[in-house]
């Protein structure tokens, strides 16, 4: 950085394609499912980067001015897609990944789809493949053998792919 | 445009040196104009008072002392944000609340130890002070708009409230060329309120005018 701002291009270029792909990272952790638009932003950082680079005092750390720059590019950003954030950035991949809107579908199509199985087979499906439980500890939870959990949570996945393809049919 | 390309491009612009620049070097040139243009619109809209006279009052170089505080701490906020992992300075703060406080510890003296205190605090003038000061304060505020623009503030709300303060505290000094209050209460509160109108103005307008 320092020689870039000594107007050294070959430094500048090294630089710059150095940090393209971490602020892709940065952008696309943080953007979620809109990643079309973290290209976008890594091009306007670095331009930033660019025409601000007298902003940079060389005594004191790179990374933290870098990922000011790339923060206060997000959240400009952010501003101008309309989708109003306050409070640090931290939470902002979080607030995006709430609002996934695919997520909540599938989440609904689940449940839907759970419903539809008798209490006992429908807790130890979802004990298993929902909760993260292991075999043991979901047979141990419905009160059955291994066995029987294992053979019971077959026969739900194979009735429920069964409707499943019948209704797409 | 590919990234690959821009980086090309930008590298070919990035023959010039931009060495470091300090914040401060862009500020104070900017401010300064602000500040000659503040001073000849008090002349031309106001008129100065006979210096000569004034400047034996003590009055007089409270104003000037209190004015120019607040525009130092205002400085040292404005410069410290004008980086993009600028903070906000805890001397400037400081700075800024221990001028409040002298001034309205000074006023709160001066008004419990003599009669007539409605009249320290309201003197004469006090429905055109506060909005005078705004108005003198408007060109340095924008001279220090357009340089924290050229550096790289990433908190805009809070680098224009510093330039409010910046130019609110000068403004203060500015408009005491005018302003024949001689009482310290008068200046405590309407002074006061004119610097507070040019910080809240500084922090509403920070995301629009400083934005890059």
């Amino acid at each position: 950085m320092i020689a870039a701002q000594a107007g050294q291009s070959r430094a500048q270029a090294e630089l710059l394609s150095l940090l393209a792909p971490r602020l892709r990272a940065f952008f696309g952790r943080r953007l979620g499912r809109r990643a079309d638009d973290a290209e976008d932003l890594v091009q306007e950082t670095l331009l930033a980067i660019h025409t601000k680079r007298s902003s940079y005092d060389p005594r004191q750390p790179f990374t933290p001015w870098l990922f000011a720059i790339a923060r206060y590019r997000l959240i400009d950003h952010l501003r101008r897609v309309g989708r109003r954030l306050e409070g640090p950035l931290g939470d902002a991949s979080e607030v995006l990944a709430e609002d996934n809107p695919e997520e909540g579908g599938v989440r609904r199509d689940v449940a839907k789809l759970l419903a539809r199985l008798p209490g006992r087979q429908r807790a130890l499906l979802r004990d298993v493949k929902l909760a993260g439980f292991s075999m043991e500890e979901a047979a141990g939870r419905a009160g059955m053998s291994v066995t029987a959990a294992k053979v019971s949570v077959h026969r739900s996945m194979r009735r429920l792919m069964g409707e499943v393809a019948d209704e797409d049919r | 445009m590919k990234t690959v390309e821009l980086i090309a491009a930008l590298a070919t612009a990035g023959a010039e040196p931009a060495p470091p620049r300090r914040p401060s070097h862009a500020l104070a040139p900017a401010v300064a104009i602000g500040a000659v243009a503040a001073v000849v619109l008090v002349a031309v809209w106001l008129g100065v008072q006979p210096l000569s006279v004034a400047a034996r009052a003590s009055w007089f170089w409270i104003k000037v002392g209190y004015g120019l505080s607040m525009a130092a701490a205002g400085f040292v906020l404005a410069v410290s944000l004008a980086r993009p992992q600028g903070r906000i300075r805890a001397a400037g703060l400081a700075l800024a609340i221990a001028a409040a406080a002298a001034i309205w510890g000074a006023a709160v003296y001066v008004a419990m130890t003599s009669d007539g205190a409605p009249a320290l605090w309201l003197g004469s003038s006090w429905k055109s002070c506060p909005i005078r000061i705004v108005v003198l304060a408007l060109p340095i505020l924008a001279g220090a708009a357009l340089a924290l623009r050229s550096l790289a503030p990433t908190q805009l709300r809070p680098a224009g409230a510093a330039a409010g303060l910046l130019a609110g505290g000068l403004s203060v000094v500015i408009y005491g060329l005018f302003c024949q209050e001689t009482a310290v209460p008068f200046v405590a509160l309407w002074y006061s309120l004119g610097i507070l109108a040019c910080v809240a103005i500084g922090a509403m307008a920070g995301p629009r005018l400083l934005r890059w």
